[in-house]
């Protein structure tokens, strides 16, 4: 079975089937980086550009070792949105990259769409590494791989999403991928950070901590940018993380087996207290290995590598 | 010079005349309509309207022509071309240009290059406030002297109420009105499209529609604190429909316009991120496109107007976030608004009264009118004409426009000002 499209620009229109065959691909996937010469011959001679508009280190990284492993020619292009706007347009980039034949070309741009423009000019296939506020579907993939991994199954379980989801591409992939796989999605946080009709979407949206995270499986924090919007939006750092910080007292409403997620990087005493990003029931470093099983699956899927 | 128009289908809602009759043109004036007094003079010229419409030339209240200052998007001479392919004899063009219409030697330029191009009459509205920076006024009286109609810092809202207060008053005193660009800017700030579900999924920061209902209501209150004249532009909510209704039924001296995309398109088209779906008011939800169909039909907006915006390849094909706000309409307004007409929902009368004849009652220019004395400013219209929307095929220079491809019915095949054939179809 492959994927019936040519990109990833999201999960939204992603089915139940496809996520499951990406997850199960990355699951095989997985045991390649365990080895002592992490790396097989799969995508030799495929080109892998990381178009890079947004600044990232930990997705950049984790896409160009996943192409890496899999022994694909990994460029990247790191360039800033600032520019863009004042010189070459993302068009002109577009239509240069195609000119150097590249097989699949990775994108992160902060404004929503971009990725989108790609897949329209060009015949390599897309991969959104994070467009804007709109989707990070590899993201929501190692998500829920991860918690896959930790609980056996997906479907029929309770997952709280906590933070600003209005600026969040990761809370959108994963609303989008965890209904799909028939995950009961409950978002929390205050009402200037939850955009309209979210509830439309099939999810329950609560503006208490408490009523979010009753009785979760899994209960994944997102990180608060205050430097950027956030200032504008609520009344202060300290005001939100009174109210809205996952501590050793709120997690006790969750199940007793519930697992603690962030899709990195983290604020220590904002939204997550230190000693429950640390402690047991916390997978955040499970999340970044299968950030790279993901991105090895996808590459090989999209890329159209033999065995 | 005698030109005889015969056997249309005459529309002309100032006369309330809906019938098949000659119209008779000498010298650029109407002469008769009907039966022609004169008809011992042999016509120097018979034009057969069998099957046609015939209307008092369409007028186009909203448009941005970008002369002077973006000639590269669109100039006097390409954008009145546009007007009368799509069957508008005067268009009224908005002041943001660079510089800005908020002086006489603007408003005196548009006016000459509007002459010299030789297509449709253009009426300049002017700035309310100097360089559109809502402080300080701009000299209202001088511009209309000038040739100005009205005045508008259309693009942006007048923040200020007071100054607005001020604007509607004297604008009043010159009989003429403001027309208003109603944006709260606090509640659209950083705003792409309609605040939605379809934002909400696009992860597009939303402009809510009581950033427009909320301004809607404030000039409302002007309008009838005062007693002035305000003119809203470009209606797009539910909210704002229901409060000019509300505020006619108490003889508030309001009147409204929207434009085609606003009764076509909901902000569903927004999902494909292409930057021809991104405008100012941005495309709604379907719940607002019936009620300002709804407002057309019952008469509580009083005109449709294209807002005409072209932009280049330069500011459109761009990532949606960093695209202009705007569309052309000019070549696409008749037709898509005739589809009103096709789905039941306006009279063809009700249609030229939203394109003509309340546009020039709101302007208080001396068309829209048939009437025998007046300018032979006339539209002659195929309505069974199919055609596919092409903007190649545009005479406006932009081609940012979301209706490519679609099939319409209904499409001006003579536009005729001052009783010269400024564009024929065929």
């Amino acid at each position: 079975m492959k994927l019936g499209h040519k990109d990833l620009l999201g999960l939204e229109h992603v089915s139940r089937e496809e996520i499951s065959l990406i997850l199960d691909t990355a699951e095989s996937f997985k045991e390649i980086s365990t080895r002592r010469i992490k790396k097989v011959p799969t995508l030799r001679g495929k080109t892998v550009i990381n178009l890079f508009v947004e600044p990232s280190t930990r997705t950049r990284t984790s896409f160009e070792i996943a192409g890496k492993r899999l022994s694909a020619d990994v460029i990247n292009f790191t360039t800033s949105a600032s520019s863009f706007v004042k010189g070459e347009t993302l068009r002109d980039t577009a239509q240069t990259l195609q000119s150097m034949a590249p097989d699949i070309i990775v994108i992160r741009h902060s404004a929503a769409g971009a990725p989108h423009i790609l897949a329209r000019l060009l015949q390599a296939s897309i991969i959104n590494a994070g467009d804007g506020a709109h989707e990070h579907p590899t993201q929501a993939l190692l998500d829920m791989l991860s918690i896959r991994e930790k609980k056996g199954r997906l479907e029929g379980l309770k997952v709280a999403i906590v933070g600003d989801i209005s600026h969040s591409r990761v809370a959108r992939s994963n609303i989008f991928g965890m209904t799909t796989m028939g995950m009961s999605v409950a978002i929390g946080g205050p009402p200037m950070m939850i955009p309209r009709d979210l509830e439309k979407l099939g999810v329950t949206v609560h503006y208490r901590l408490a009523d979010a995270i009753q009785d979760a499986d899994v209960v994944m924090m997102l990180r608060i940018q205050f430097e950027r919007q956030a200032s504008s939006l609520f009344p202060s750092i300290r005001e939100y993380a009174r109210f809205y910080s996952l501590t050793r007292d709120t997690i006790g409403l969750a199940k007793d087996d519930v697992i603690i997620m962030h899709p990195g990087p983290i604020n220590r005493g904002v939204e997550i207290a230190p000693d429950i990003a640390d402690g047991p029931s916390s997978i955040i470093l499970d999340q970044v290995t299968n950030g790279v099983a993901v991105r090895m699956a996808l590459l090989y899927l999209l890329g159209g590598g033999t065995e | 010079m005698k030109l005889v128009i015969s056997n249309g289908r005459v529309i002309d809602p100032s006369q309330d005349i809906d019938a098949v009759m000659d119209v008779i043109v000498t010298d650029g004036v109407i002469t008769a309509l009907g039966t022609d007094p004169n008809s011992g003079d042999a016509p120097d010229e018979t034009i057969d309207a069998s099957g046609m419409v015939v209307t008092p030339g369409l007028i186009d209240m909203h448009t941005h022509l970008r002369e002077p200052g973006f000639e590269y998007k669109e100039t006097i001479q390409s954008g009145s071309a546009a007007a009368v392919a799509g069957g508008f004899t005067s268009i009224a063009c908005m002041a943001n240009t660079d510089p800005v219409n908020d002086t006489r030697s603007v408003t005196e330029f548009i006016v000459q290059k509007a002459r010299a191009a030789g297509k449709a009459h253009v009426y300049p509205v002017a700035a309310v406030s100097r360089g559109l920076e809502g402080v300080v006024l701009a000299e209202f009286g001088d511009l209309k002297e000038a040739g100005a109609v009205a005045f508008s810092d259309d693009g942006n809202p007048v923040i200020d109420s007071g100054l607005m207060r001020r604007a509607v008053e004297y604008a009043a005193s010159l009989n003429t009105c403001v027309i208003s660009h109603c944006e709260d800017r606090g509640l659209s700030a950083g705003g792409l499209m309609n605040e939605s579900l379809v934002s909400t999924r696009l992860g597009i920061t939303g402009i809510p529609s009581i950033a427009e209902d909320i301004m809607v209501a404030r000039d409302i209150a002007l309008a009838e604190y005062t007693g002035a004249p305000i003119h809203i532009a470009h209606v797009s909510t539910a909210g704002a429909v229901a409060l000019i209704d509300a505020a006619k039924s108490r003889g508030v001296n309001v009147t409204a316009e929207t434009a085609p995309h606003y009764f076509t398109l909901s902000d569903i088209a927004v999902e494909h991120f292409s930057t021809n779906t991104k405008m100012y008011p941005p495309l709604r939800s379907s719940g607002d496109v019936k009620a300002v169909k709804e407002g057309l039909k019952t008469g509580v907006i009083d005109a449709i107007a294209s807002d005409h915006a072209p932009h280049s390849s330069i500011e459109k094909d761009l990532e949606f976030e960093y695209a202009a706000y705007g569309i052309i309409g000019l070549e696409t307004s008749l037709a898509l608004s005739l589809a009103l007409v096709t789905d039941g929902i306006l009279s063809m009368k009700q249609l030229v009264s939203l394109m003509s004849t309340n546009p020039a009652r709101i302007l208080k220019i001396p068309k829209g009118t048939l009437a025998t004395g007046a300018d032979a400013d006339i539209t002659i219209i195929d309505a069974a004409a199919s055609w596919t929307i092409d903007p190649a095929d545009f005479k406006s220079k932009s081609r940012n426009c979301p209706f490519t491809g679609l099939t319409v019915t209904g499409k001006a095949v003579m536009t005729i000002v001052d009783g010269r054939t400024v564009f024929r179809a065929f």
